[in-house]
């Protein structure tokens, strides 16, 4: 047998072909069969939530063409924002199988905080920002110091913390129950009108696409240097290109209307930032070990009640980041900030785009994604003119279609022996 | 019995591990009483005895995953206090876990490398997947792909993984519990193989079966647990009989009735599994 140092002889088998078992999933057709066989096995990855969309789109367009409109796109991308940092923050918490119900009433205080630290007490406003996601922060190390010193579940502990901490919040705004923040300021601006220029976003994709491109590149090559199996540069170059032209197209049409928000740049930002950490980074890797088996994780030396603090306080900062933009996106911090459906719609958005409730499973994409599905439900609806008595009962039915196939996929790919 | 913890082979040089009156309980129930246990360098110590004897209770102490109650442990000749995994793991003990404790949602090469990841903030891929493969093969392993999630390999395969991973971090012990019971014949003729390359590579090796063919072709010492409790030291070549007696407590036991009774027909050395 070979070792690896020794160069691969130009016919032999790469290392990681050799069993001869495996079908090649090389090429363009290879990659695309290799898909289909992981759908079949329960491991749906986003295309339920693309599907979902795509159907919702539909209906809604029929009903009223401003839907798809730019500018109503452009007014969604905003609104999606603020909820789908904390959705974010949520998949942390789920990825290591735990919940945080506060993420409501957190990101409520942060918005309250920040008002009385920046309008009434004259703070500089950055220093408001990070006072409120400091605290944010600081009520995630508590739940994390629960579950770990005393092995309070998660549900009761962020449950207690959801009351708490709407009293926090009530407290802080003390009898005028809102604050008003001023109008033609950067952060007021940037949750309102902060646009980026056409060229910006345009260049942005392309960016993205070259960077998409060099990177899978190069990972191919090393892959390749080292005798392993790799994506033909013609399936890479296939995949970027799909890529960047759809995300070009929307761009494009987003330009139509006002464009891209600046906010929901931030957000997107966040979402491949967090991606990065979950798929690339050490951290990312334990915190789907602990999520899958925590004491496989635990025997193999990993400090487990680390990554539980980092994964509640990395919720309840976002969470709390979430206020802000909030807070922003209103130009207010009230007593209703954070309350109402903001709280289920984060859990939601995490769950409708993928992550898996039962821990070890997820993507940052499913924020993305699961919050552009509930925005969409709930910006059609508000063309619709329709209550939102009706726009929670479907919501709800969303979620629990989004909960159902969870299960589903989840017994398939146990049947399947991929769960 | 008290004469037993050395009996066999003595003099092979400092002992590299050992326990001197390692006890545990877990509530009520005594799982390990007084326990002592030397292993020398360049040995396999085979540490058998019935279901419930304490074997696995032993090995995850070892590991550091459970806290014994009392008694005392030293590594190198240094006292030792193991409070984690991490902390045996960082002393060179490396251990197959009976349960195998990998993570299903993982595909292979994070499996091996869970918890020693390359590179923390920018992971190499690549070359944990070559270590993985270099691994896999000195095992001979039949896997075909290590991008493939956990739960969809067979429990030989598994068992494959999770020794794989032991042999990653160049340990000075090794600590296999059970490490052959769901491998076919050829596997099991490999993990032998191994133990027995890396017992001359001069590791320690504290491995646990329930087959005595196995223990008999690789173990230097045969260390018997009965209810938690030390119950003699034998080389290899002790009888069978005298084994089962050691392990089930009672000369006349079941194992040795029917061995007895299949004696008349035919005489055979390695009938008797308990
Ligand atoms: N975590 C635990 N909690 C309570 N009792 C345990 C635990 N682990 C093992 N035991 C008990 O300790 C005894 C020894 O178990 P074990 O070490 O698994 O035996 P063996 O591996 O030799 O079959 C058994 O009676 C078992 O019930
Ligand atoms: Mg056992």
């Amino acid at each position: 047998m070979s070792t690896v140092s020794k160069p691969v002889a130009s016919r032999a088998p790469l290392m990681d072909r050799a069993d001869e078992r495996l079908q090649d999933r090389s090429g363009i057709a290879g990659s695309v069969r290799g898909f289909i066989d992981r759908v079949r096995s329960g491991d749906l990855g986003s295309l339920p939530v693309v599907v979902g969309l795509v159907v919702i789109a539909a209906i809604f367009q029929s009903i009223n063409p401003i839907f798809l409109s730019p500018n109503n796109l452009v007014n969604l991308l905003f609104d999606c924002s603020t909820i789908g940092v904390i959705a974010l923050g949520i998949v942390c918490i789920l990825m290591v199988g735990e919940i945080d119900l506060s993420v409501g009433s957190v990101s409520g205080f942060a918005s309250a905080l920040t008002g009385v630290l920046w309008v009434n007490h004259g703070w500089p406003v950055a220093g408001a920002i990070l006072g409120a996601l400091l605290v944010g922060a600081l009520i995630g190390s508590i739940y994390a110091f629960l579950y770990n010193r005393f092995g309070m579940p998660s549900f009761v502990s962020t449950l207690a913390g959801l009351l708490a901490v709407l009293g926090l919040q009530l407290y802080i705004l003390g009898s005028t129950g809102s604050i008003n923040l001023p109008y033609d300021t950067a952060l007021v601006n940037f949750g309102q009108i902060l646009i980026m220029p056409g060229w910006v976003s345009s260049a942005l994709v392309v960016v993205a696409g070259v960077v998409l491109l060099l990177t899978k590149m190069r990972n191919a090559a090393r892959r390749r240097a080292a005798g392993l199996s790799a994506r033909s540069t013609g399936a890479i170059v296939f995949q970027a290109a799909v890529i960047t032209i759809l995300l070009g197209l929307v761009v494009f049409y987003l330009n139509q209307a006002r464009g891209v928000p600046w906010m929901f740049g931030l957000f997107v930002g966040l979402v491949l930032l967090m991606n990065y950490a979950f798929t690339r980074t050490r951290w990312g890797r334990i915190l789907t070990a602990v999520g899958g088996n925590r004491e496989a994780a635990r025997r193999a030396g990993i400090n487990v009640r680390m990554v539980y603090a980092s994964a509640f306080v990395l919720c309840s900062t976002l969470a709390a980041a979430g206020g802000v933009l909030a807070a922003a996106r209103l130009a207010s911090s009230s007593q209703q900030a954070g309350t109402g459906d903001v709280n289920l719609n984060a859990i939601a958005a995490a769950v409708i785009g993928g992550t898996s409730l039962f821990g070890g499973r997820g993507s940052a994409y499913s924020a993305l994604l699961g919050i552009i599905v509930i925005q969409a439900i709930a910006s059609g609806l508000t063309l619709l003119d329709l209550s939102s008595s009706l726009r929670y009962m479907i919501t709800g039915g969303v979620l629990a279609v989004a909960v159902i196939v969870d299960s589903l996929a989840r017994r398939s790919r146990v049947s399947h022996g991929r769960a | 019995m008290a004469n037993a913890f050395d009996g066999g082979i003595v003099g092979r040089g400092e002992a590299v591990l050992s326990l001197r009156n390692v006890s545990k309980n877990f509530g009520a129930v005594q799982a390990l009483t007084d326990i002592e246990l030397d292993v020398y360098k360049g040995e396999v110590v085979a540490l058998v005895g019935d279901n419930g004897a304490g074997k696995s209770t032993l090995v995850k102490i070892l590991a550091g995953v459970h806290q014994p109650s009392s008694g005392t442990m030293t590594f190198d000749g240094v006292p030792v206090v193991l409070d984690g995994p991490s902390a045996a793991l960082k002393l060179g003990i490396a251990t197959v876990f009976q349960d195998l404790a990998l993570c299903e949602n993982l595909d292979v090469v994070a499996n091996i490398y869970l918890g020693q990841e390359l590179s923390p903030m920018a992971l190499d891929e690549v070359s944990m997947e070559i270590r993985a493969w270099t691994l896999l093969r000195e095992l001979s392993a039949r896997i075909p792909s290590v991008r493939e999630p956990i739960a969809s390999l067979s429990g030989g395969q598994r068992q494959t993984v999770a020794i794989a991973r032991s042999l990653l971090l160049d340990p000075k012990v090794i600590l296999l519990d059970e490490p052959t019971a769901a491998l076919g014949v050829a596997q099991t003729a490999e993990v032998l193989n191994l133990i027995e390359r890396v017992r001359d590579r001069g590791l320690g090796v504290v491995m646990i079966s329930h087959n005595m063919e196995d223990v008999r072709a690789v173990a230097d010492r045969v260390v018997v647990l009965r209810l938690g409790k030390n119950n003699g030291v034998f080389t290899p070549d002790t009888s069978n009989q005298e084994l089962v007696s050691a392990i089930t407590g009672a000369s006349d036991n079941s194992v040795s009735r029917r061995a007895s009774r299949r004696a008349g027909t035919e005489h055979s050395a390695g009938e008797a599994h308990p």
